[in-house]
């Protein structure tokens, strides 16, 4: 049963936005660029196709919310575990689409019978619904060393465990994971619906090892969304890869033909990091200082040396005195591609506040995710660069880690999350 | 619902014969065409869609119109609960129709598209109404009502027993003895609790624990006493206490006896008692002064599996797929708990750590999800 018809994809304020089916994701570079947004964008309300060469919730226009879930695999029973991703694919694609995640759905089941949907989703849209899947390296060796589902050799060399950085305060309960589920939606009420849907789903067969609740994107993924703000009040994401440089996707974003296994080729791999803020001691440090410390200016956004969000930086400026205008230890200078042998990501993360932490503080900060196309030459150098150096260390702390393996789209309903790893 | 009879090797055939599949293709779009004005349902799939015209029918012979607008081999099903293949139609050849005639009683089904003949398909509810066949006395379901009650009965003296015992200890000022009879004693209260729970007022009377009682009611029961032997470390004044427990118990045990649960009350009943674990037992929160926790679980598990039993021979002819995942899924349970064995008894619930638990946890709900079916297919009319 349908939740509410299905609204068409013509993306609110944006002119002339074509309709598309299925797998109609540019993946050539030649294409033209100007129509991948358009194709991508959903109004508040609408729908995002879930079949496609890429998975959708990657390079789509960030949402506003966030249901990220952590998976453990509990059953040895390969046979047990394809079954179950089938059964999530269904649910994924009937739920991205605005329907009840079973065929029978919240209240059109027997009333002896507890309903195949939950519920609390009724009546609302598809909200722009996305869910990406990824594969943790424990699905492939499990923290034993076992390769359960004899897959081991398929891992993938790029899904390396990530190194231990300096200041980690990696908590393990919330860090890792064989399976990870990234659900992101306009309504925070249909992300967590669809999160809850799988995780019941998934019952004897995974367990939720962790969640988390985001708002308020904390990166623009497309030229058609402005730069939003993180919870220290700065822009984030300025220099974010945009959905509409297929050429430089191609370059950091998308695994191509002969980095690693076949079967990631297309895909893209998923850096999660909690980043708890000190909010409080920040609030109290002055503008120039928590300019210094970003390297960027609070209002517009642009580096200390411009004027506007996107203006260069220049980083060989000095100061009356000889000093670096953009200070050596600023976040700027230690995350930028120029710093860092020109690696880039497609930061995708949201602010979370997990209520307060008992001592009158905010458990307050940004649930970084960053897709990549291999973490160990992206994220790993510019997160050692940042771990030592970053004058924003004082007021942060990684709680929380892992990596996924997101294989690429699923053309059609033949296919099913996994299905180039089990079959 | 109506499930289907049980479907063997042979029976397989009998299905056949209810299909009769067109054996000329069509083409897919002159076929849609006449499709619909001959009452037939037209079903348009793809390689990610498959749209069926109408989601309901009457009872009696269904003719579906599957046209293959895809570019991948397509096949049809309609499936009734447990997967149980109605009728199928396989091979729709890009480009073509086929159709698919299938007798269905009233009840509830699904459709499936299989673009590229692999996975689970696209599927879709269906709906069959029409009058259904009076509601026979099903002889399984009579027989499993009985077994249960026996089960109970042979719960219920040993609870006497137990109880009785438990109170004279505690009486005679033996802390020790009274401990150690404790969980013993409970256990056969655990194990029929949902018997327990249909006596309303008895049941916190037995049953509540500290915090669970409106102001200005007095707490009587097991765990009045489970504070006093434990916490408090004295029962001199509890002899009033002791007498009321075992009067209570005496009252609900009358009662059970001349009791008789339906089909449907035993499934809740099964599955009411793994909710109770899951809220109640992992947390520790049930014993949480002597963390006997340990054995009311395991009872609550027992008592489970003693309605599943009783209903076992209906559930064998009504999903045998099911019976296998819940006997799978108990054992899983039984496994996970055998792990904190200690002695004649269990460990203590503050000696287990968190992993323990979420183990435990883990397995109780992938026996509780199946377990919640069993409802539904009690009550469907066979």
């Amino acid at each position: 049963m349908e939740r509410r018809k299905v609204l068409g994809l013509a993306g609110a304020g944006v002119a002339g936005a074509a309709a598309v089916g299925a797998g109609a994701l540019a993946l050539s570079r030649n294409d033209a660029t100007t129509s991948v947004a358009t194709e991508l964008v959903s109004d508040a309300g609408g729908a995002i196709p879930f079949y496609g060469a890429r998975q959708a919730g990657i390079i789509t226009p960030a949402q506003d919310r966030l249901h990220f879930c952590a998976f453990d695999v509990i059953t040895d029973d390969k046979a047990a575990l394809v079954d179950m991703l089938q059964d999530w694919t269904a649910a994924a694609a009937r739920m991205t689409q605005g329907r009840d995640a079973g065929t029978f759905g919240a209240v059109g089941g027997s009333l002896e019978a507890p309903p195949d949907d939950t519920g609390e989703a009724l009546g609302l849209p598809a909200s722009g619904l996305t869910l990406t899947i990824g594969f943790g390296p424990t699905l492939f060796r499990d923290a034993r060393g076992k390769d359960r589902f004899g897959i081991a050799a398929k891992r993938p060399a790029a899904l390396a465990d990530l190194p231990k950085f300096p200041r980690d305060v990696l908590e393990d309960a919330i860090s890792g994971g064989d399976i990870g589920v990234q659900a992101c939606a306009h309504d925070p009420q249909v992300a967590v619906h669809a999160i809850r849907n799988l995780a019941r789903i998934g019952m004897g067969k995974v367990s939720v090892r962790w969640s988390q609740l985001g708002f308020g994107r904390t990166s623009s993924t497309s030229t058609s969304q402005a730069t939003p703000r993180n919870l220290f009040g700065f822009k984030d994401g300025t220099r974010n890869l945009k959905a509409e440089e297929p050429a430089l996707l191609d370059e950091h974003l998308w695994v191509q033909p002969g980095d690693g296994p076949e079967w990631m080729t297309g895909g893209s791999y998923l850096v999660t990091r909690k980043v708890r803020m000190l909010v409080e001691t920040w609030d109290r440090s002055p503008l120039a200082e928590q300019q210094t410390i970003i390297g960027r200016d609070k209002g517009e956004g642009a580096p200390l040396t411009g004027k506007l969000e996107h203006d260069e930086p220049d980083f060989a400026a000095q100061d009356g005195e000889g000093q670096p205008v953009i200070p050596m230890d600023s976040h700027l200078r230690l995350a930028h591609p120029d710093q860092n042998g020109g690696a880039r990501m497609l930061r995708r993360g949201y602010n979370f506040v997990d209520g307060s932490d008992g001592l009158g503080r905010l458990n307050a900060g940004l649930f970084f995710m960053a897709y990549q196309r291999n973490p160990h030459k992206q994220f790993v150098p510019v997160q050692n660069s940042l771990a030592k150096l970053d004058a924003l260390n004082e007021y942060i702390r990684h709680v929380s880690s892992a990596v996924f393996a997101c294989p690429p789209g699923l053309p059609a309903a033949d296919d099913y999350w996994g299905r180039s790893l089990f079959a | 619902m109506r499930p289907a009879r049980l479907i063997t090797a042979g029976a397989a055939a009998t299905a056949a014969a209810l299909l009769l599949t067109a054996c000329g293709d069509k083409d897919a779009d002159t076929q849609a065409g006449s499709a619909a004005a001959s009452g037939k349902i037209t079903v348009a799939a793809s390689d990610t869609e498959c749209k069926v015209e109408r989601t309901s029918s009457n009872a009696g012979t269904v003719t579906f119109s599957i046209a293959n607008k895809g570019t991948k081999i397509n096949e049809f099903y309609v499936y009734a609960a447990g997967d149980r293949i109605m009728g199928e139609v396989e091979n729709i050849a890009p480009g073509l129709s086929r159709d698919l005639i299938v007798e269905l009683p009233a009840g509830t089904y699904e459709t499936a598209c299989k673009p590229g003949m692999i996975g689970k398909g696209i599927r879709g509810a269906f709906q069959v109404e029409g009058s259904a066949a009076p509601l026979t006395e099903d002889a399984k379901l009579a027989q499993a009502t009985k077994d249960y009650q026996r089960y109970v009965k042979s719960q219920t003296s040993a609870l006497i027993e137990q109880t009785t015992a438990f109170v004279t200890a505690v009486k005679a000022g033996d802390v020790a003895k009274a401990k150690s009879l404790f969980p013993i004693a409970r256990t056969y209260w655990e194990r029929i609790e949902p018997v327990a729970e249909s006596f309303g007022d008895l049941d916190p009377k037995i049953d509540a624990r500290d915090g669970d009682l409106e102001p200005g009611q007095e707490w009587t029961g097991f765990h009045k006493l489970e504070k006093d032997l434990w916490v408090t470390k004295d029962v001199s004044k509890d002899g009033p206490i002791a007498d009321q427990l075992l009067k209570d118990v005496q009252t609900i045990v009358t009662k059970a006896e001349t009791v008789t649960f339906s089909p449907v009350e035993l499934a809740n009943g099964a599955k009411g008692l793994l909710d109770e674990v899951a809220t109640g037992k992992i947390t520790g929160e049930e014993d949480r002064y002597s963390h006997t926790d340990l054995w009311d679980f395991a009872a609550n598990i027992e008592g489970s599996q003693g309605a599943i039993q009783a209903l076992r021979p209906a559930l064998e002819e009504r999903d045998p797929a099911l019976v296998k995942t819940l006997d799978a899924n108990f054992a899983k349970v039984e496994a996970s708990l055998e792990k904190h064995r200690a002695g004649d008894g269990w460990k203590l619930h503050n000696q287990l750590t968190q992993a323990d638990l979420k183990e435990l946890s883990d397995t109780i709900n992938a026996l509780a999800e199946p377990i919640s079916k069993v409802a539904a297919l009690v009550a469907a009319k066979k």
